[in-house]
């Protein structure tokens, strides 16, 4: 254990130049609740600590045009008190405020749960669904990439040296659409998903869905993209086969491990049921009748 | 002294009351001090370097570049820890726990130690100690423990009976029962048979091991230490440390749970080693993650049980073959399991094999009623098969084979009077067995028997000179217990409650007194209250005597104070207990009353539970709707914390049945050592628990009563794992029924019935 | 060493410690400060037990930097009550025999405290999930969902009595 610099600055753009220009270990401190832990292991051993909350780019939810910007440094308790985008993005809301309990909710952030690049962080199924992006500036200027971009394996990310993500952006929400995202853990809370899913429809007329979206956490090195589920959503009007479909071609794209948390059977058939689940829950809060 | 300590059916005026506890106001401001919350000046920081192996020959431990940090002022290995038990195995295995000799034996085995200035300088410290290792083959599974070809965990070990020559891992077989179970089974008409397994938990206690030692150069000690018996902690830490008892004092904390797992010594030597070389007090945290892999979780199990009876269900034949892990020691879980396995019934021809198995586990220490929940799980899921099979109601089967007062019990003793078939009757009234169930759910109900010890127990009983009472009792308050004494001591001093102020004593204040543990403090120590009272009555008669100038003869207690007897006295007012303390100075100083006692006669404890869940059956997950505990308390001397008993201990079953396990990878080591991945239950996964409190009085105690502390915990396991069955049709034989497990048996039988319908 | 020089408000009193860049403000209320309230059951937010607030948000402090804190607000088990006047939790705890071992104590009486501030009448299901942060190994739970429930009536009756004698 080394002795740790801890550096709070006021601009994204001077905690992109902290980072960069480290030498050691050097990590972004958001919420901490996966930092402290991984210190306290002794998993990671920091030099440098920069804490962003105290970036004033950071800490607001702001609309734009429709479209909602969500600072990294927002508590995701923050997120579920804001009632147009608890409306506009319900699924993407309820992810992110099922991460930890109302202690970890008042420190977690989205950006840290992406960051930290688990294939079980409960909101990035439904950010990679929402098509979220993340505004990214670095040292050379800013760029803004798709969620599912940002993480590349367990534990990894795209990120190069000294670059911060500053926000995550929602796209601007159409009429007749909502998602929903639901785990599977075995208690109640305070667990980390064994399998998850997150489901963003927009309908048609009479119920017909028009634009699908079906993402799945912890059956992959990363949450992933289920196309052929969406496939089968696209067109339709939603009942038991075409959930059925939903769930087999969710059953094909698992491809989790055992562990700790649950088998890869386990994991592979319960994917299935919550796919299935929250589309008929996205389904319904866009106005489709069943 | 020897007094009478029968019971005696008397009218309580406090006792049954729920008064507020003493120590409640320390412990809701946050004054209260537990294990991690003293200090003392110079001090030191310990921390330990532990095994990252499951087994393996440590052939060299390099501590030069830790010792040469700034910072550091001590480092030790089992060298600074010699042997001096002289040839007692039980104590050197203690020793061997706290710090590996020549060989590490699970993961977590401490290996070295530091102190330092500060946590990071002893944490860097941790990480300069070499050890070079030599990785030997391990098993943590308890069956292929005692395969033939199984790797050996402890070279002497021997199976009794067995080659001498062979090392073995089974170290002990224990066998009970009576009658001739052959001949039981061919008069059966009917047999179940059934295996069962249950995985390792913990204690889960929130608070981690945590000390604060002092040990001189004069072999002067002390010890600030959270534990469930800090007289047995100081003899044992003065024979591993070559101490005489008398100068080492040991101070118990506030304690934060223990649940068995406080009445061992884990790394509390090595902070008095560490003290010792540094001369400096050192203080010794357990972070959680050691609690887990190095502070003795329960045994992981393996049960076969076979029940056979008439077609009318009364059992004819029982028998049950337990195998218990003790982790890398000798412990005696299978003989408990053996000896607690059929204790609910009444039996012509029953027998129970128990064996100890060692493993490259961590040492399992006690967990609230020790080893009975697994016996009780596999006896108590194969009643409900026997019942499903004869066709009758399975509350009805057990009332039909209960045992009673006189029944021989399956590990020996005949009964007094006790309470199972109370319970069972209790059971079978209670609105929640007629409550209506919706779809996917179902019922279960389970009982459970323990023991109850009662042990060494003393203590002091002081008279103020305003009439209030000091009461110094050696039995650490785990859960309550100072109210309870509290009322007890005011109770026979006719007294207010408010007037008694409960200390639990130091190692230097009091004699000895044995460990918090089966179920034994409000029964112990409220008997050595009941008879220190009355020492100090027969004092104060005295005084009120000595007073009046009349013989002690003539006087009685009453109401809390002294009373003349007779018409000769009628002229005499009573003097009261607060008169005769501010008079006490000239009448023959202080007036105190002492008792020590071996508490024997601690009355056995039954519970029968009640459960209702909802599983989903696409996931496996499992709800607990509701939950009624019904148990024997022989007499509640303050209702509140014997319900809290009731609950934590059905909850903590809870647990156990539905998500809590050891989980070790293929290379030995522990998978999930925190409250993250070991799941207990949270706030919202359960219900309020419904208590039902019976009082059968324990006939071998004044007031009645039986421990309570641990039976709560027996039921669970089969409790829940009946209501599953009933809930979607599978009979669950693996602990915990974990979600991937439930979902698998659900799969499964969907299989087979679609093959069935198939053929 | 080099720490970091913080200036803070704990229990409403101003505070200054130095500490570590990497020490936990956990440590930093017991080892610093003394205010040994807050207890560590785990060190990974995973049992409760050391819950405070900071700036009114209910939060772990093993999880927290004491150099996070600089110029906020802490508040602790030890600021629960006004002088001699038990906080309401703080009666219905004791009268409600909401605590065996007490270790988990102060933590659930931080966190309770912190659902009444903003839901001052949760039901049962809402008890249960805002103090599902918080492990209790003695309970079962059943006396501490009591005494929240029993502590949130006497504050919305307190609530209600200020509330007339503003309106006299």
């Amino acid at each position: 254990m080394t002795q740790v610099n801890y550096k709070a600055p006021t601009t994204t753009k001077e905690a992109s130049r902290l980072m960069a220009k480290a030498k050691g270990s050097a990590f972004l401190l958001a919420g901490g609740t996966d930092l402290l832990v991984r210190m306290k292991s002794g998993l990671i051993d920091p030099d440098l600590i920069v804490d962003i909350k105290r970036i004033p780019a950071t800490q607001s939810i702001k609309k734009n045009d429709g479209k909602y910007v969500i600072g990294a440094g927002v508590p995701c308790v923050a997120l579920g008190k804001n009632k147009g985008l608890v409306k506009a993005w319900p699924g993407v809301v309820e992810a992110a405020n099922l991460i930890g309990s109302d202690q970890i909710q008042g420190r977690c952030t989205m950006v840290g749960n992406l960051c930290n690049a688990s294939p079980a962080a409960d909101s990035v199924p439904a950010l990679v669904a929402a098509r979220a992006k993340a505004v990214i500036v670095g040292p050379k200027g800013r760029r803004t990439i798709p969620v599912e971009k940002v993480v590349t394996g367990p534990g990894t990310t795209s990120l190069k040296k000294g670059e911060v993500i500053e926000s995550i952006k929602l796209p601007e929400r159409g009429a007749r659409s909502a998602d929903a995202y639901l785990r599977f853990i075995p208690r109640t809370e305070m667990d980390i998903a064994v399998c998850s899913a997150g489901v963003n429809l927009t309908l048609g007329a009479k119920g017909i869905i028009k634009q699908a979206r079906v993402a799945l956490g912890a059956v992959a090195p990363t949450v992933i993209l289920v196309p052929a589920a969406a496939r089968a959503l696209v067109g339709k009007q939603l009942d038991d086969a075409v959930l059925a479909k939903v769930a087999a071609a969710c059953e094909i794209a698992c491809a989790p491990i055992d562990d700790k948390r649950g088998t890869v059977e386990f994991r592979t058939e319960v994917a299935g049921v919550l796919a299935r689940r929250a589309a008929t829950i996205a389904y319904q809060r866009a106005g489709g009748k069943l | 002294m020897t007094a009478d300590t029968s019971y005696t059916d008397q009218e309580f005026e406090l006792v049954g009351t729920r008064p507020v506890r003493p120590d409640g106001i320390d412990k809701v401001t946050g004054r209260a001090r537990y294990g991690a919350d003293a200090s003392a000046p110079g001090q030191l920081v310990g921390a330990i370097l532990r095994s990252p192996h499951a087994h393996a020959k440590i052939k060299k431990i390099d501590t030069s570049k830790a010792e040469k940090l700034a910072g550091v002022k001590a480092v030790i290995t089992s060298a600074d820890l010699p042997d001096l038990t002289h040839g007692n195995r039980a104590s050197f295995d203690i020793l061997e726990n706290c710090m590996a000799r020549d060989r590490a034996l699970y993961d977590g085995h401490a290996v070295a130690a530091v102190a330092a200035i500060d946590q990071v300088t002893a944490r860097r410290a941790l990480s300069l100690i070499k050890v070079v290792y030599k990785k030997l083959p391990h098993v943590t599974d308890v069956d292929e423990a005692m395969q033939d070809s199984a790797p050996i965990v402890q070279p002497h070990i021997r199976t009794p009976g067995g080659d001498p020559d062979k090392p073995t891992n089974i170290s002990q077989i224990s066998t009970f029962g009576h009658g001739d179970v052959e001949a039981g089974f061919a008069k059966a008409e009917v047999i179940v048979e059934e295996s069962f397994k249950t995985e390792q938990t913990h204690q889960g206690y929130i608070e981690p091991h945590a000390c604060l030692a002092t040990l001189g150069p004069d072999g002067q000690g002390e010890l600030w230490v959270t534990t469930q018996g800090h007289y047995t902690f100081r003899n044992i830490c003065a024979e591993l440390l070559g101490l005489e008892v008398a100068n080492l004092k040991v101070t118990s904390s506030e304690i934060g749970g223990g649940f068995g797992g406080k009445t061992h010594v884990w790394m509390e030597p090595v902070a008095l080693a560490l003290s010792r070389k540094a001369n400096r007090p050192v203080k010794l945290v357990m972070s959680r993650e050691e609690v887990f892999r190095a502070s003795g979780p329960t045994s992981s199990t393996s049960v076969d049980v076979k029940l056979g009876a008439t077609a009318d269900g009364r059992i004819v034949a029982a028998t049950a073959t337990l195998r218990y892990q003790g982790g890398a020691f000798p412990g005696i879980w299978g003989m408990l399991g053996a000896m607690t396995s059929f204790a609910c019934y009444d039996l012509e021809n029953v027998k129970s094999i128990g064996y100890d198995v060692l493993v490259n586990r961590p040492k399992v220490a006690a967990y609230r009623a020790p080893s009975a929940p697994m016996a009780a799980f596999g006896v108590e899921s194969t009643m409900n098969l026997l019942a499903e099979k004869i066709g009758m109601d399975p509350v009805e089967l057990r009332i039909l084979n209960a045992a009673t007062e006189g029944t021989k019990a399956s590990y020996g003793p005949p009964y007094g009077p006790i309470g199972i078939g109370a319970t069972l009757e209790a059971v079978q009234k209670h609105p929640h067995m007629r409550a209506r169930l919706g779809k996917n759910q179902g019922r279960g109900m389970a009982c459970g028997f323990w023991f109850n010890f009662g042990g060494q127990t003393c203590c002091d009983l002081n008279i103020g000179v305003d009439g209030t009472v000091n009461l110094t009792v050696g039995t650490v308050d785990v859960g309550g217990s100072r109210a309870s004494l509290s009322l007890i001591a005011a109770e026979e001093l006719g007294i207010p409650y408010e007037k008694v102020r409960v200390t639990i004593g130091d190692t230097a204040s009091l004699g000895h007194n044995d460990t918090t543990e089966g179920s034994r403090g409000t029964f112990s120590s409220g008997m050595a209250t009941i008879f220190a009272a009355r020492n100090a009555i027969e004092e104060l008669k005295v005084r009120a005597a000595q007073t009046w100038e009349i013989d002690a003869k003539h006087v009685d207690w009453q109401n809390g104070q002294a009373v003349a007897r007779g018409i000769e006295h009628s002229n005499l007012g009573p003097l009261t207990l607060e008169e005769l303390a501010r008079k006490s100075p000239t009448t023959g100083g202080p007036i105190a009353g002492h008792n020590e006692v071996v508490a024997d006669g601690a009355g056995v404890s039954f519970a029968s539970h009640i459960c209702d869940v909802e599983v989903d059956p696409e996931t496996g997950s499992t709800k607990v709707l509701r939950y009624t505990v019904v148990q024997d308390a022989g007499k509640a001397i303050h209702p509140d914390y014997v319900e809290g008993q009731f609950q934590g201990g059905a909850a903590q079953g809870i647990g156990w049945a539905l998500n809590e396990e050891y989980i070790y990878g293929k290379d030995g080591r522990l998978q999930n050592p925190g409250f993250l991945d070991y799941r207990i239950p949270v706030c919202s996964d359960l219900p309020f628990i419904d208590t039902k409190i019976l009082e059968i009085p324990n006939p071998n105690h004044p007031y009645g009563i039986r421990g309570v502390g641990e039976t709560s915990i027996v039921p669970p396991l089969a409790a829940i794992a009946n209501a599953v069955s009933n809930a979607v049709g599978v009979r669950m034989k693996h602990i915990p029924m974990s979600p991937p497990r439930i979902l698998k048996a659900i799969k499964e039988q969907q299989a087979g019935e679609s093959q069935v319908s198939a053929g | 060493m080099s720490g970091v020089h913080v200036s803070t408000t704990v229990n409403g009193d101003a505070v200054e410690f130095v500490c570590p860049g990497g020490e936990s403000l956990l440590d930093v209320l017991r080892n610093r400060l003394g205010l040994t309230g807050a207890k560590e059951g785990c060190g990974t937010g995973d049992c409760g037990a050391c819950s405070v607030t900071l700036d009114g948000q209910l939060v772990c402090s093993c999880l927290v930097l004491g150099a996070e804190v600089e110029g906020r607000e802490v508040n602790t088990v030890e600021g629960m009550a006004e002088g001699n006047r038990l906080h309401p939790l703080q009666r219905q705890f004791l009268d409600n025999a909401a605590l065996q071992c007490g270790i988990c104590t102060p933590g659930f009486l931080v966190a309770a405290k912190a659902l009444l501030d903003e839901n001052p009448n949760p039901t049962e299901t809402e008890i249960r999930y805002a103090l599902a942060g918080n492990l209790c190994r003695c309970t079962g739970y059943d006396k501490i969902v009591r005494a929240v429930d029993a502590a949130a009536k006497d504050l919305r009756r307190e609530a209600k009595r200020k509330a007339r004698q503003k309106s006299k």
